[in-house]
């Protein structure tokens, strides 16, 4: 049994969430402000969100960051599964050291040492630098943490079912589609998501991988918040906290239905 | 078994290419020298000459960025601050993240569950954004000044200090420290503390002895996830930061796009990683040894 939370315990989760949620209740609040001063309140306005509508520049890049981001968490994922399958089915093998150094060490890496050594890779086998060389960096990084979230679920997972399927004549390739696939989704789904959102996300490798014409949402916003604050980054941001949250919250629902049913 | 080997295959190759090769390709280019041209440094392998292509690649090869590099006082100045934000940054987290974590954990399932959503959604929502929000939160006109001055304090010039990079720091890793903390806490086994109460342990006597020792792989599982990219921080810094605020992420940054050095943004890149190697390594073990 566990003891309750005491009125210590209490006050530490209050105080820890407060300070999570106060910037971005604040950044949304504002977002809705009339005024252009985005630190004086002057009324509540939704007009930002109409001159978000015409920004083409803004536009533009939504559109191109979530292309880089179906495309790169979609084979990030795929990638995903096999690795996790090697990692967690096939213990030593030839390699395997290095195999999963180059899916951990990414996790943890500086996102500039990533990036410059992305960008070099590609000047020096002579590719432009565009929409294609920045999605394959964020398939390169995701593709770390798709496996990780997928090997934790493949883990867990009763092979034997696999095996009996296999035993009743399924060919390996179908016994794993048909069986070990379904049971781990959740799993998978779970990584693209995370994949697609690290995407979305995600500044400094695309500013170092990307070139003209590939300008990505967060390249836009960096350059418009280095020039200061202004109210329309916060109704785009504001669009971008509601779809990941409601994501977010969404796959939580489900892992909870999941836990009550089981 | 030998049978699912051919599953790794793809992501090994495609690892090796995009990851691995990468790093070589950053190695050789801090050992280079800039020049004027496209792309902005020599010497360049020249494969189709065979041989002497090769010795004649190495030749030229030398460690000038680096002697450069140890000369100015800047370049050192930004590893020590690097390294001094990101211990204080951890150090910080871990006192705000431990009591967060251990709090959550006291709490019913139903609510456990809750709780960890609310931790995740902050985790899930952009770095940037995030990091956005407060500088209209600490701007010298901003919401913090606006509530000081309501109670006659301040103002309080924290935008563009180190300061403001603390907390920063402290804000966008916090997720990081409490989730590993949390996932150990949740795991631990109640009757433990029962026993050791039983023995006459009080509450704390019991929290210090048992409950903290235990949750060690998760305090370091934290503190390695946050201090290692906190050094490489660039975001952050460049943001909240003053000119004078100096990082080493930043400093590759500055040398990559601002003045075109690229082999000095590849010694910078190497520095770091050198730096990194050893904590990244612990973090590696740690996470094998968690999911094996």
């Amino acid at each position: 049994m566990r003891s309750g939370p005491s009125a210590f315990n209490r006050i530490s989760v209050c105080l820890g969430l407060g300070f999570l949620y106060a910037p971005i209740v604040l950044l949304v609040v504002y977002s809705f402000n009339a005024s252009r001063l985005v630190t004086v309140w002057g009324g509540f306005s939704i007009r930002w969100y109409a001159a978000v509508l015409e920004d083409s520049q803004i536009l533009d890049a939504i559109w191109v960051t979530l292309r880089v981001g179906l495309i790169s968490a979609t084979v990030a994922t795929g990638l995903g599964i096999l690795a996790a399958v090697a990692l967690a089915r096939s213990g030593k093998f030839r390699g395997r050291t290095l195999f999963s150094a180059m899916i951990y060490a990414p996790l943890a890496m500086p996102e500039v040492i990533l990036g410059l050594s992305l960008l070099l890779l590609f000047v020096a086998m002579g590719i432009p630098r565009g929409f294609w060389t920045v999605t394959l960096s964020h398939a390169t990084v995701t593709l770390c943490y798709a496996t990780v979230v997928i090997q934790a679920r493949l883990a867990r997972f009763d092979i034997s079912l696999e095996e009996a399927a296999r035993d009743l004549g399924c060919p390996p390739l179908s016994a794993f589609l048909k069986v070990t696939l379904p049971n781990i989704a959740p799993a998978v789904a779970a990584a693209w998501m995370l994949a697609f959102t690290l995407s979305l996300d995600d500044l400094v490798i695309a500013s170092f991988t990307s070139g003209p014409g590939a300008t990505t949402l967060p390249m836009r916003l960096y350059s418009q918040i280095r020039l200061g604050v202004n109210p329309e980054i916060n109704a785009v941001s504001t669009l971008l906290i509601a779809v990941v949250s409601a994501g977010v919250v969404a796959a939580g629902l489900i892992q909870r239905r999941r836990l009550k049913s089981a | 078994m030998k049978r699912s080997w051919p599953a790794g295959a793809a992501p090994f190759a495609w690892l090796l290419v995009f990851f691995a090769l990468p790093f070589f390709l950053v190695a050789k280019l801090s050992l280079s020298h800039a020049v004027l041209a496209i792309p902005p440094y020599a010497p360049r392998l020249d494969l189709s000459r065979g041989a002497a292509g090769l010795i004649g690649f190495v030749r030229e090869l030398n460690f000038a960025t680096y002697t450069r590099l140890a000369a100015d006082r800047l370049y050192l100045l930004a590893y020590l601050s690097s390294l001094k934000f990101a211990a204080i940054g951890t150090a910080i987290l871990l006192a705000i993240g431990y009591p967060m974590a251990y709090g959550m954990s006291r709490y019913g399932a139903f609510a456990r569950q809750t709780l960890l959503i609310a931790v995740i959604v902050p985790f899930w929502t952009s770095f940037l954004i995030r990091i956005y929000a407060w500088i209209a939160i600490l701007n010298p006109t901003g919401l913090l000044n606006q509530v000081l001055a309501a109670f006659h304090l301040g103002p309080l010039n924290l935008l563009n200090s180190q300061t403001a990079v603390i907390i920063g720091l402290v804000y966008a890793y916090l997720p990081f420290m409490v989730l590993p903390i949390y996932a150990v806490l949740d795991r631990q086994d109640e009757s433990l503390i029962e026993a050791a109460q039983d023995l006459g342990c009080t509450p704390t006597q019991a929290f210090w002895r048992v409950t903290f020792p235990l949750s060690w792989p998760g305090v370091a599982a934290g503190a390695l996830l946050c201090f290692i990219p906190m050094v490489g921080e660039f975001v952050i810094p460049d943001l909240l930061g003053g000119s004078d605020t100096l990082m080493l992420g930043r400093t590759l940054w500055t040398e990559f796009f601002a003045d075109r050095d690229w082999p000095a943004a590849c010694a910078v890149a190497v520095v770091l990683l050198g730096t990194l190697a050893v904590p990244i390594a612990l973090f590696q073990r740690q996470q094998a040894k968690v999911l094996s």
